[in-house]
């Protein structure tokens, strides 16, 4: 490789400029927007001013709860599902593999929009397909919007749908760059299928299996169109308010850029956290 | 050794019996959104239990046409895509070619500082990009507003670096020998070599922008600018409105990347599963 400088900024500047204009000076002023009060005109500097406001508001612990609740319920979930997915998609003895494929990695091309309309429409109360499949094998129908509880199963079982097989198609490329020598040495020595999974399979997908958790934590936590379209701007009464909801509502609704500003880098504080974990359970062992 | 086979066949029985319904409970929404797109309203909101298309598409598609201008909607959202893809994939592909070919000046700061900061939440960029792009640039209902923001995105550029550092020196060097302009080595010897990674780059970069809604919802909102997810979505939740319609409208949006998919499967997946190598 040479030195070249004036060639390699000519092919790099036009991606820099809008990298920094819209990448990295945003990283930047909203932090500083944090410390503003911004319903003013001018502007003013008030460092506590939405800080302070965050730590004794109900609607930032409610949506910060629902949020949490839903990360550590759904992702969990969704992943082992994943894994399971990629694990049986992967099996020799499957026939029709093109089919199930389809069938898990469809959802992937799916927009948001368009899979929140059918997914409010197949749970609604008295008409919703759902409803009435349950009431055909003989169980009660369920208000999936009316109360928390099943609102927020309603959000958990629409994200993982829509992403299961997205984190199955990552799993299943790692899947197939473990050696197939492995299992065969495996197997001559009469361990079972089920060993194999647990002693093998699992702990050499660790690495891929982490950043599927931490692309989801990621993404869950950022989690604003279902809760806006399906359960209808966070209902019942905020039951689903998300953290990127009360952002929508603060800065989008409120006009609030320096609350928001501040809602936004207590995410970016979670993913940070998050990622620094990532960083230390796939550290290289020394 | 007939035991063994008939393991084999015991668990292959197993599998399909646990895959196949779990298959059809995922095609299941699929499959609804085209059966609601075909039904009449009445049809969707009555007691019975139906699974199977009906023939009101059109009245449907005609309905959402009058509660929003789907065409229009649809027209703007494919020219930004392919506006966006187009100069997405130039831009990371020349962006990854400096990282992976030459040495220079600030390389691993620059390096630092997109890998630092990927996986931020692009929650934190939301508010200023607006300030700026609505209030400071006077974009907002702009196409530019739609398609000049989101090419900040990373991703491409530390895919086409990985693309472009696995072809060997010598191609390269050969061209330079030869008294080949960088540019042209570029754009003759290392993007044709680099076609199934662009193509797998763009489909995905394609898909993101079609289905993109956080920022179109926020930054388009005038009937006339919005991109299709955001009109359908002005729909959702309204009272007097057409479901069939939206169905419709959903099945628009779905059923030709669904198409793409089916066709260009292999490109999509590795360009998914590339987003994890490394």
């Amino acid at each position: 490789m040479r030195y070249r400088n004036a060639t390699a900024y000519r092919f790099l500047t036009p991606y820099l400029l809008i990298f920094a204009i819209f990448w990295i000076w945003p990283i930047i002023s909203s932090f500083l927007i944090s410390f503003q009060a911004t319903r003013t005109v001018p502007w003013r500097f008030a460092p506590t001013f939405n800080w302070g406001r965050l730590i004794g508001d109900p609607a930032f612990f409610n949506a910060l709860k629902n949020t949490l609740l839903i990360l550590v319920i759904q992702v969990p979930v969704m992943i082992s599902l994943a894994v399971v997915m990629a694990v049986l998609l992967n099996s020799p003895l499957l026939k029709a593999r093109g089919l199930y494929r389809f069938a898990f990695f469809a959802p992937v091309v799916v927009g948001e929009v368009a899979y929140s309309a059918v997914f409010r429409l197949m749970f609604s109360l008295d008409f919703g397909i759902v409803n009435k499949l349950l009431n055909s094998v003989g169980l009660e129908k369920i208000d999936w919007f009316s109360n928390v509880t099943p609102a927020m199963a309603l959000i958990m079982i629409a994200v993982t749908w829509r992403w299961a097989g997205y984190n199955a198609i990552i799993i299943l490329a790692g899947l197939q760059s473990i050696p197939d020598d492995v299992y065969e040495a495996a197997t001559l020595d009469r361990v079972s299928k089920l060993r194999q999974f647990f002693y093998i399979t699992l702990p050499l997908l660790k690495p891929v299996i982490v950043f599927c958790a931490v692309l989801s934590i990621i993404g869950t936590m950022q989690l604003f169109t279902e809760p806006f379209l399906i359960t209808e701007r966070g209902g019942p009464g905020g039951g689903t308010e998300t953290l990127g909801l009360l952002l929508y509502r603060q800065g989008f609704r409120s006009l609030n850029f320096g609350y928001a500003s501040a809602i936004a880098y207590t995410m970016a504080g979670l993913a940070i956290a998050i990622t620094l974990v990532q960083l230390w359970l796939t550290r290289e062992p020394k | 050794m007939t035991s063994r086979s008939q393991r084999r066949l015991g668990r292959s029985i197993l599998l399909h019996l646990f895959l196949t319904p779990l298959a059809l409970i995922w095609l299941f929404p699929l499959w609804m959104m085209v059966v609601f797109s075909t039904m009449p309203d009445n049809g969707i909101f009555s007691p019975g239990i139906e699974l199977l298309p009906h023939d009101g598409f059109l009245d449907n598609f005609n309905n959402l046409q009058r509660d929003t201008n789907f065409v229009g909607a649809i027209g703007i959202s494919v020219s930004v895509a392919v506006t966006y893809t187009f100069l997405s994939v130039l831009l990371t592909s020349m962006a990854g070619w400096a990282l992976a070919r030459y040495d220079f000046l600030g390389k691993g700061m620059v390096v630092a500082i997109i890998f630092g900061t990927i996986t931020l939440p692009y929650a934190v960029v939301l508010i200023p990009q607006f300030i700026m792009v609505a209030r400071d640039f006077q974009l907002a209902n702009t196409w530019i507003a739609l398609i000049v923001p989101p090419l900040f995105n990373s991703l491409g550029v530390l895919f086409m670096r990985q693309a472009f550092s696995m072809m060997p020196a010598e191609l390269f060097d050969a061209a330079r020998v030869e008294g080949v302009k960088e540019w042209r080595i570029f754009l003759f010897v290392a993007l044709p070599l680099a076609r199934p990674m662009l193509a797998a780059l763009a489909i995905i970069l394609f898909l993101a922008s079609w289905n993109n809604y956080l920022w179109p919802l926020l930054i388009n909102s005038q009937p006339g600018a919005m991109t299709a997810p955001v009109a359908l979505g002005t729909l959702i939740g309204l009272t007097k409105v057409s479901w069939g319609g939206i169905m419709a409208g959903a099945v628009m949006l779905t059923v030709p990347m669904l198409i793409v998919f089916v066709l260009l499967q292999r490109h999509f997946i590795a360009g998914i599963a590339a987003g994890a190598v490394k």
